[in-house]
């Protein structure tokens, strides 16, 4: 952990509800200094626990779940038995102890549970809430529960990715919910700062499907100013040409692109036929894209015969765009990836050692960091009722003998 | 508005937009920076561009922009760059830094400023094969690819406002600005949830699955994901547990009042359905009688009943589909501008029950808008 104060220093948070679109928002905070308590119960642990892997060694088990500790690290986790009125009213002295509450349940969960932004800014008005959910909180299909990786299919992504004459493509996991657990991040800070100058909290109502059509914009605008509905195109682009991924030695891709005839003599040069550049075939984007597939014939024969990392260095040493389509694997030894410390291992009770990932952005004067291992469930009970919270040991006592750290 | 007395200047290229565009949807005034020779026209331009008052820099009278820029910098609080050996020397971010304290300079470029290749060259192809994402999209045997609709500008945009934020909120407590550096590369591998822990954690590899579900049966059967319908593709799963019972009966309740033939579908009982210990046979075999029944089901219809019956899964929507989704537009989610008629993606938040309306159309020059008020007491 860094020495110098972190930028968001003395900010608390408390999260309710669990997988990827709640959590990935306290991660980020907790990786600038926030203090994230997430709630979960040994009931209802979060579902990111147990219900997919990989677990550490490939052991199941609660405190083994690589998919929940990748997006919780940097957290404290405590365990309550909201079902009950006690459990209930020690929900309310931790959200009153924040500044912040982010929920994603189902809409109107919260409001049942008498922790609705209503009540709960009635005694703490500064307090800022973040509701969200596959569609929002409003709306004729606000009720819909769902697969943030089914709810990217809906949302045009899916649609947009591979080739015109074949069937849409996946994209890996719940992709949408990081967006707008990214976009999350940024609205709960705008509202956090205009809490602390006007005294006043806000309630977002963040619905993951409009959160992922504003990386929709592009093809959207397009549709609204032209009437085109844009479709999936592989790899192509209207600019470039080529644009596109080339196989390279032992099943590695190389990703490149020329944006200019000249970025194209460049690469014939570095095929070492410097006059393709001159052909008629080749000489412009237009006839480039003509000529598709003798140009990728041409490039792969030349990308086959290396490593994609030797490929990618010897066209960037051209002035080219080009990289390595990285693996699961290649991210962690990517040289750019390791300067930067995208990784970064720390050692969990249980699963030993994991390497977490850091934002994309950081902080030069007060950096970020990955603060501490994921929590374990309900590890965090003592230290955060007794010691952030202020609870008095009769009262954890009483709490604790009638279970409500349940 | 949450940034009401925030003063944003956005001096970015195409891998910067959104952020500003995300900054200007939660409140802040955000004054673009545009160079002679932008392509307003395009599509992206306008809908990330949105809702920011634009300046163009005069090449003709360099002197004279660059008092403009020195007077709006003196006063902003945060700058958004993105710097590259072509950046006007005027916006180093170093330099910036230091002239003006309180000032949150940020720097988005495809990796970082600092590693051995900050200086690579990289469009959104590169960054999305650098940031993992292609090896992750496309079919197990074929080539890897991006999504078609750019998005590691978008990646690098949103953590860039997270990033700007996260140094507006310290201000707040120290009076001190900060440089916020945002790689691209680093920003796209949120999106690739946890599959880089299988990795780290047990050595596996996970990469891209194409148009089926993979790695769900011992047996190694692969479950289709996308289904041809009357009108285009539709997302559905045979999964197990609760919600995959739910779903499963509620198809076959649908194919049994519309007259579907149901053929093995008929017999099977799904609280013991468990997708795991199916081989590829007995997949293709309940497979076959729905993808003869989803042939005959439209996009909006296989929405409508979905949702009716609860059942997990959506229609693969084109743009065309998601501007008449009855949910969005319910709910407000596209927007005009006062005295236009274009049509944009609207702020991406309902804050205390409103979505903040966008407030100036694509391209409007900043001595024509209206200057955003200020809330009492905050500096000019």
């Amino acid at each position: 952990m860094s020495g110098v104060p972190q930028a968001l220093d003395g900010l608390n948070v408390v999260e309710f509800g669990g997988y990827a679109a709640g959590p990935h928002i306290g991660k980020v905070l907790g990786n600038f200094g926030a203090k994230v308590v997430h709630v979960e119960s040994s009931d209802r642990p979060d579902g990111f626990r147990l219900q997919y892997p990989p677990f550490a060694g490939n052991k199941p088990g609660l405190n083994r779940g690589g998919c929940f500790s990748f997006f919780n690290d940097s957290k404290y986790g405590v365990t309550i038995d909201v079902k009950k009125p006690e459990g209930l009213d020690l929900a309310r002295r931790l959200i009153n102890w924040s500044d912040l509450v982010v929920e994603n349940m189902r809409p109107g969960v919260m409001e049942r549970l008498g922790l609705g932004y209503a009540k709960l800014s009635e005694a703490n008005p500064r307090l800022v809430m973040l509701s969200t959910c596959n569609m929002g909180q409003t709306g004729p299909r606000a009720d819909t529960p769902g697969f943030g990786s089914q709810l990217s299919a809906l949302a045009g992504f899916c649609g947009m990715t591979g080739h015109p004459d074949g069937p849409p493509q996946l994209l890996y996991g719940p992709y949408i919910d990081y967006i707008a657990s990214t976009l999350g991040a940024s609205a709960v800070l705008a509202a956090l700062v205009n809490s602390k100058k006007t005294g006043k909290g806000s309630w977002i109502d963040l619905s993951q499907y409009e959160s992922g059509l504003l990386f929709m914009g592009g093809a959207l605008q397009e549709y609204f100013t032209t009437g085109h509905v844009p479709d999936r195109r592989g790899n192509d682009d209207d600019e470039a040409a080529p644009h596109g991924a080339f196989p390279c030695r032992g099943d590695e891709w190389v990703a490149l692109s020329c944006w200019s005839d000249a970025d194209f003599a460049a690469l014939a040069g570095v095929l070492g036929n410097p006059r393709l550049a001159t052909q008629a075939a080749f000489a412009t984007a237009d006839a480039r894209r003509a000529h598709k597939e003798p140009l990728e014939e041409l490039i792969s024969t030349w990308t086959r015969e290396r490593s994609a990392e030797a490929a990618a260095a010897s066209l960037q040493e051209a002035g080219i765009a080009a990289y390595p389509v990285v693996t699961m694997a290649g991210l962690f030894s990517d040289p750019q990836l390791t300067a930067r410390r995208q990784w970064r291992v720390r050692r969990h009770p249980e699963m030993g050692d994991q390497a977490y990932s850091f934002p994309g952005f950081d902080l030069q004067e007060a950096p970020g960091d990955i603060v501490g291992p994921a929590p374990c469930l309900g590890a965090d009970n003592d230290f955060v009722f007794r010691d952030l919270v202020g609870l008095t040991d009769a009262e954890y006592e009483s709490y604790q003998e009638r279970g409500v750290f349940g | 508005m949450l940034l009401g007395d925030v003063l944003v200047i956005d001096a970015t290229d195409r891998l910067g937009w959104l952020a500003g565009r995300v900054l200007a949807d939660l409140g802040a005034d955000v004054i673009k920076i545009d160079g002679p020779g932008t392509d307003r026209t395009r599509p992206d331009w306008r809908a990330f561009n949105v809702n920011k008052r634009v300046l163009d820099t005069d090449p003709k009278n360099p002197a004279a922009s660059k008092a403009e820029l020195d007077a709006l910098l003196a006063k902003a609080d945060i700058c958004l760059l993105t710097p590259s050996p072509d950046s006007d020397p005027a916006l180093d971010p170093d330099d910036l830094r230091e002239r003006y304290p309180r000032l949150i300079v940020v720097a988005i470029t495809p990796f970082g400023r600092t590693g051995p290749r900050s200086g690579w060259r990289a469009s959104d192809l590169e960054i999305m094969a650098a940031g993992g994402a292609m090896s992750m999209a496309g079919e197990p045997d074929g080539v890897p690819v991006r999504v078609s609709e750019p998005q590691s500008h978008s990646w690098a945009g949103a953590h860039a406002a997270s990033g700007a934020l996260v140094a507006l909120f310290q201000r707040e407590r120290t009076g001190q600005g900060d440089l916020v550096e945002v790689s691209a590369q680093s920003s796209v591998l949120i999106a690739l949830s946890h599959a880089p822990a299988f990795y780290d954690l047990n050595g596996v590899v996970a990469t891209r699955a194409g148009a089926f579900m993979t790695g769900r049966s011992i047996k190694g059967a692969r479950y289709r994901v996308f289904w041809p319908c009357k009108d285009g593709w539709l997302n559905f799963i045979f999964y197990g547990g609760v919600a995959g019972r739910r779903t499963n009966e509620q198809l076959v309740a649908w194919m049994r009042e519309r007259g579907a033939k149901l053929g093995p579908l008929a017999s099977i009982d799904w609280a013991r359905f468990d997708p795991t210990k199916a081989d590829q046979a007995e997949v293709d075999a309940l497979e076959a009688p729905a993808m003869k029944f989803f042939a005959g089901v439209t996009k909006r219809e296989y929405l409508i009943e979905a949702h009716k019956r609860e059942m997990l899964g959506y229609p693969v929507s084109t743009v065309a589909d998601i501007v008449t989704d009855p949910q969005i537009e319910e709910r407000g989610y596209f927007q005009k501008v006062a005295g236009s008629d274009e049509t944009y993606c609207g702020s991406f938040a309902i804050i205390d029950g409103e979505r903040p309306p966008l407030r100036h159309a694509a391209g409007t020059p900043l001595a024509q808008a209206q200057p955003i008020p200020r809330r009492a007491g905050s500096k000019p």
